[in-house]
């Protein structure tokens, strides 16, 4: 900072101002803010304790507690079947990060090519929404499975029979139909001034698109977009549903096994530990990202 | 409501303040905006706030409905002060209102919807008699036939005499204008300062922060010259803009003059 600083406020005097400290009055303010919050946190406090303690002593006390306690919380299976379930959900880990971002831009391509305008794109545009329309209606599952099995009995030379790729590219063109109209409804929300001003700029259909329109529709977007990304984490569960050894699928196998649940729980563990610090993060990075534009 | 009884132009700075504002600061980070500001408004007084961009008009304005929390100072509405943090803030909006320089207005309701929605939710009117009340303001504003359209069919002009309508409808006590017809045409900005003007002479106590000059001289009980976040000088128009005391207000006035 060699520079005097230049405030908004134009030529004012700065300097001595900043010092001054609070009237008593401002300080009996902060004072009593900061009871008010301290007031809340104690409040949310107590009802977080209230509520969960509660509710923890509802399970507890009903009639079957022990047999539920036995057959899910049982440690000894836990410490069991953790490595087996490891393994099992480094494949879900592996499916969703090629998936994921397969996701984003087969969706955001579909989403884009609905919002086409060119007469020469109107079959694109047809099978875009024909692909929305059929991948969102279609149960995840029934997509797993037909192109697990499917494909692969069609016999074509050249195409994989890779059960794990398999069905990545089954989650992929489910989870592609829901992020397209994710996508989709963002690019409509955008306020249709921020298109005349960028076309003012003479700027192209797909530079609009590219350099104005998609960047606010992302940035609108990002909650829904999570809720789908995390979803697609969870349901890389389905693919068990061939028969791919996965965390669900080797937890069920133990459990049949010993005849104990606890290794379901286990994999519910599992999934939680990379969703919820996901949202977290996603959370986040938009109020950073919104405090920035807000310049506060 | 508030009859004209006291008309607007006998220049009322000696009854009790319906507002007071005392050593207001308020700063961003590091950018002191407003620096122990002395505000003082009387009921049925039209105070124009003017000044340079950045001088603190707008964020005074915020300020005073509590939309921006002050770093210090007091501000009394109506004998109460207002800066408590235990003053439910909506308490004091309900008697203030509020027309912004870019409408603001809620793209997703009609004209009518934007008009009724404060009175039938915040003030317990029946809608009915809402709806009446808000077409008897738009037809007087030249506005009835668009109390079914939407917002973003209007033209601004027409936008912002909706937000002086939506404002007006609540019948507040105190009406802040933050600089309403800055976003407008010239040929525009009369229509809305024609309402404006109605007001002021129906005695409606008023607080706007504006670039209009001339307006300012005409409907003004108290023109006040902000400059670094302080009130640099103030007084009644003829004096201000006749025969301003500062250099500041005087280099002020002829920039914005010539």
């Amino acid at each position: 900072m060699t520079q005097p600083e230049v405030t908004g406020a134009g030529p004012s005097v700065e300097g001595s101002r900043q010092a001054r400290p609070p009237s008593a009055r401002e300080l009996e303010r902060q004072a009593v803010r900061r009871r008010l919050k301290l007031r809340q946190i104690v409040i949310a406090t107590m009802v977080t304790v209230v509520v969960t303690v509660g509710l923890a002593l509802l399970v507890v006390s009903s009639p079957g507690w022990d047999r539920v306690r036995d057959y899910f919380l049982s440690w000894s299976h836990a410490r069991d079947s953790f490595a087996a379930i490891a393994e099992g959900f480094w494949i879900n880990i592996r499916i969703f990060l090629i998936a994921e971002p397969c996701v984003l831009i087969l969706g955001a391509l579909v989403a884009i090519a609905r919002q086409t305008t060119s007469p020469w794109l109107a079959p694109l545009r047809l099978l875009a929404t024909g692909y929305t329309d059929l991948f969102r209606g279609v149960p995840s599952i029934l997509v797993v499975v037909i192109c697990g099995i499917g494909i692969p009995a069609l016999g074509l030379s050249g195409v994989t029979s890779s059960l794990f790729w398999l069905t990545t590219f089954a989650l992929v063109l489910c989870y592609g139909a829901y992020v397209a109209e994710v996508f989709r409804a963002g690019i409509l929300s955008i306020h249709p001034t921020q298109v005349a001003s960028a076309e003012a700029l003479a700027l192209t259909h797909t530079q609009t698109m590219r350099f104005v329109v998609l960047p606010q529709a992302v940035r609108r977007v990002v909650p829904p977009l999570m809720n789908d990304l995390v979803s697609l984490q969870k349901d890389t569960a389905l693919i068990s549903a061939v028969g791919v050894f996965e965390a669900l699928r080797a937890a069920q196998d133990y459990q049949g096994y010993n005849f104990n649940g606890t290794p379901l729980l286990v994999a519910a563990t599992y999934f939680l530990i990379v969703a919820v610090p996901l949202t977290r993060l996603t959370d986040w990075l938009m109020r950073r990202q919104i405090e920035k534009e807000q310049g506060r | 409501m508030n009859g004209p009884m006291n008309g607007a132009m006998n220049g009322a700075m000696t009854g009790p303040g319906l507002l007071e504002a005392k050593g207001l600061r308020k700063a961003y980070r590091d950018r002191i905006v407003l620096d122990d500001l002395d505000l003082s408004v009387a009921e049925h007084d039209v105070v124009c706030l003017i000044g340079a961009s950045g001088s603190g008009k707008s964020t005074l304005l915020r300020c005073l409905n509590l939309l921006e929390t002050i770093d210090d100072g007091i501000i009394t509405f109506d004998g109460r002060e207002i800066s408590d943090p235990l003053v439910d803030p909506r308490s004091v909006r309900r008697e203030i209102g509020m027309v912004f320089q870019a409408y603001n207005l809620f793209p997703h309701l009609s004209v009518l919807d934007n008009c009724t929605l404060a009175q039938v939710r915040v003030h317990g009117v029946r809608p009915d008699e809402a709806a009446d009340r808000a077409r008897q303001l738009l037809a007087r504003f030249g506005l009835a036939d668009k109390a079914d359209a939407h917002p973003d069919a209007l033209s601004g002009g027409q936008q912002q005499r909706v937000a002086l309508v939506r404002a007006m409808c609540t019948q507040p006590r105190l009406l802040l204008l933050d600089e309403i017809t800055a976003a407008l045409d010239p040929e525009l900005v009369g229509e809305v300062l024609e309402i404006v003007r109605a007001e002021a002479e129906a005695g409606t106590t008023l607080v706007l922060a504006t670039h209009e000059m001339s307006f300012a001289r005409e409907v003004a009980t108290k023109v006040c010259f902000l400059d670094g976040g302080r009130v640099l000088e103030q007084g009644p128009p003829e004096q201000l803009f006749g025969d301003p005391v500062e250099e500041r207000t005087r280099a002020f006035l002829a920039r914005v003059r010539s």
